[in-house]
């Protein structure tokens, strides 16, 4: 008896080292918005390296964010800033300010129906239709229909973005429907004459992407690349990358530097979101 | 020569060398096998719980602070604190707390105080910005939060000032719950007074494990069927405004109900004597007056047992709920969205925080399902052996 579980200790110690032989893998985890655009890219680098492997995960910004503080994975993408309550948990667990990359540009859409007449709404109309101060879509020079909110699992980067940025830190109406990614969004829109989403420009087909304005005296602005890019569509955000400093070396400093090189850039492009402009992009 | 069974009292002895006649050492080991798989189990329903409730303990006893603003105390008077009041002020584990060195922990007040300056002006004066809202004031009663005209029950974990009211989600979780019920029970306990009672054999051959094929779907299948197809039919026919809403939930709910509903009640069904249905019979009741006041009264038991269960199932299920409507409102509309526990607890965990407020209110819902699980299934049991006896003469 006791011979096996010997045998059975050395069986598992085998398996665990062979495990962590492994660890060249560069592991990247977090925000649903980037794994797309994360995959892409190591899709790519590991076309032109044939010697660097790259594993790429999702779940949302802040599950990234705790992978980065348990030491889950090396890389973590992430749409939104990292919090000053996260930059101490990360503190607490590798003694340092986790170092930050902006890797692309975001521009959020509002989506409505293909039928919905409505050509254009204010950044200020915006909060108040998903706080539930306008429920009838006939007093933002629509039909007359009340409004179904379609929104995001309280889990994701984009939610929280959306609710700091344009609802100014204020609740979502409690009848806004939730959905499980940006695709179940603009599916939801799609076939609901009366409903209004939010979620990634790059999310194309659909739905319509509904001009925004900054106020009421500004242009409605297309959430076009040239126009997020250029800080005109008032509704963007930037991506991250975040990893421990201690990292930044080797394979996966060069990785970094690949993506923020023109080349990597480009891949942005592909996915769908913008490309940072050269000017603003860390060195 | 007649086969003699062991005497159970009498010890069983090293591999069951002193049982009987004959060494069976086979069946010795199957025996503790099986002993240790049962106790395993019930070692795991208790770990389980243990984890469960120690998760949410801080919740219960009132230990987590989830105001906003806090006191920050500056930097410079780093030093006048003892190194226990500076652990509990940077919330580190006393691991964590001894691996760190002194610039680090700096470092860590510093960006405790940025936290701090880092929030939006408007937040400041906010009284809520200041309100524990893990106390249970907050999170059964309603409550008039800053923006809105009343008190209302809110449950907005995400953002700078956490609502935690949780009544929206229970009211969501019993709505669909109950909306699968009385959908799917009368439907399954016909079909399995049907299949045992009524119908001709070659039809039950068929009908039954048709209906038990059911279970073998899965509740993501169900879940992405109701939201794409089930929702725009029923809205079709019912013309309600919110296309997914409570209704459809447990429309497709029951779906995944039936199956289990049925095939327990099927089976007391026919686990009924045949001399009952015999005598019935004889004194010249047709096939329906037997099944309806002989072999159901006679199995209620056991089909009642099949609907606690299927209250188990469905207050239970995640991902179909999780699907199709998710949206936390109060109310007991039918026709309005709902937000069940399990939805809760499966779409948020992920980005909680591990230890935080958030992490231990989803933990506090679980140990409330576990509670509610357990009750009603013990309820059940009060019941069906008091149904039991009654039926069998015994004391009621």
């Amino acid at each position: 008896m006791k011979t096996l579980i010997e045998k059975l200790a050395i069986a598992s110690v085998i398996v665990v080292s062979a495990v962590s032989a492994h660890a060249g893998t560069i592991t990247v985890k977090g925000s649903d918005t980037l794994v797309i655009l994360a995959q892409k890219w190591a899709e790519v680098y590991m076309g032109k390296h044939p010697e660097t492997k790259i594993q790429v995960t999702g779940g949302g910004s802040g599950t990234g964010i705790a992978a980065l503080q348990n030491r889950s994975t090396d890389l973590c993408n992430s749409s939104r800033p990292i919090k000053a309550a996260e930059i101490q948990k990360c503190l607490a667990a590798f003694q340092a300010r986790p170092r930050e990359y902006k890797v692309a540009v975001d521009g959020l859409s509002i989506y409505v129906n293909e039928e919905n007449p409505v050509r254009e709404l204010t950044v200020e109309q915006l909060q108040q239709i998903f706080t539930g101060k306008i429920r009838n879509w006939k007093d933002v020079g629509g039909a007359d229909l009340p409004i179904t909110v379609y929104s995001r699992e309280n889990s994701s980067g984009t939610y929280e973005f959306f609710k700091e940025h344009v609802l100014k830190g204020r609740d979502f109406v409690a009848s806004a429907q939730t959905m499980p990614g940006t695709a179940a969004v603009l599916q939801a829109v799609a076939k609901d004459r009366k409903g209004i989403g939010y979620g990634g420009a790059a999310y194309g087909a659909g739905a319509k992407h509904l001009p925004i304005k900054a106020d009421d005296s500004s242009p409605a602005i297309d959430p076009t690349e040239e126009n997020v890019v250029s800080q005109k569509y008032p509704i963007w955000r930037y991506l991250y990358i975040y990893l421990n400093p201690a990292l930044d070396k080797g394979e996966i400093g060069e990785y970094l530097k690949w993506i923020r090189s023109d080349e990597g850039q480009r891949v942005v492009k592909d996915v769908g979101y913008f490309p940072i402009p050269a000017n603003l992009r860390e060195k | 020569m007649p086969h003699r069974y062991p005497n159970p009292k009498r010890p069983l002895g090293w591999m069951g060398m002193q049982r009987g006649h004959r060494a069976r050492p086979l069946e010795w080991v199957a025996e503790r096998f099986i002993l240790m798989v049962s106790l395993s189990a019930i070692l795991m329903v208790l770990l389980i719980f243990v984890f469960v409730v120690r998760e949410a303990a801080p919740i219960f006893t009132g230990r987590m602070n989830s105001a906003l603003i806090k006191e920050t105390i500056p930097v410079e008077k780093m030093d006048s604190l003892s190194s226990r009041e500076l652990r509990d002020y940077l919330e580190l584990t006393p691991e964590q707390f001894a691996a760190m060195d002194r610039d680090t922990l700096r470092l860590m007040m510093e960006v405790k105080a940025e936290a701090m300056n880092e929030l939006p002006e408007y937040i400041r004066d906010d009284k809520d910005a200041r309100v524990n809202t893990t106390k249970w004031r907050y999170m059964l009663l309603p409550h008039r939060w800053t923006g809105y005209d009343s008190p209302e029950y809110i449950w907005q974990p995400v953002g700078q000032i956490h609502k935690y009211n949780i009544l929206p989600l229970i009211i969501g979780s019993l709505k669909t719950t109950l909306i699968g019920l009385l959908f799917s029970v009368p439907l399954a306990v016909g079909a399995a007074i049907y299949v045992s009672q009524l119908a001709r054999p070659r039809v039950r051959e068929v009908v039954k494990p048709m209906i038990e094929l059911l279970s073998a779907i899965p509740s993501v299948v169900i879940g992405f069927f109701g939201l794409l197809v089930m929702a725009s039919v029923l809205q079709g026919i019912f013309g309600y405004e919110t296309r997914l809403n409570a209704f459809v939930a447990g429309i497709a709910l029951g779906f995944a109900v039936i199956p289990i509903v049925f095939s327990i009640a099927e089976d007391a069904l026919t686990s009924v004597p045949r001399s009952y249905t015999q005598a019935a019979l004889a004194l010249g009741a047709s096939r329906w007056q037997t099944a309806w006041q002989i072999v159901l009264p006679a199995a209620l038991p056991g089909v009642f047992a099949s609907v606690v269960l299927g209250f188990g199932r469905a207050i239970g299920e995640t991902m179909i709920v999780l699907m199709i409507c998710s949206a936390s409102v109060v109310s007991w509309d039918i026709f309005d969205s709902a937000r069940s526990i399990t939805t809760t607890i499966a779409a948020e965990m992920a980005e909680a925080v591990q230890g935080g407020h958030h992490y231990r209110i989803l933990f506090m819902l679980g140990t409330l399902l576990f509670v509610v699980t357990f009750v009603s299934n013990m309820i059940g049991g009060i019941v069906m052996n008091r149904l039991k006896s009654r039926l069998e003469g015994g004391k009621a």
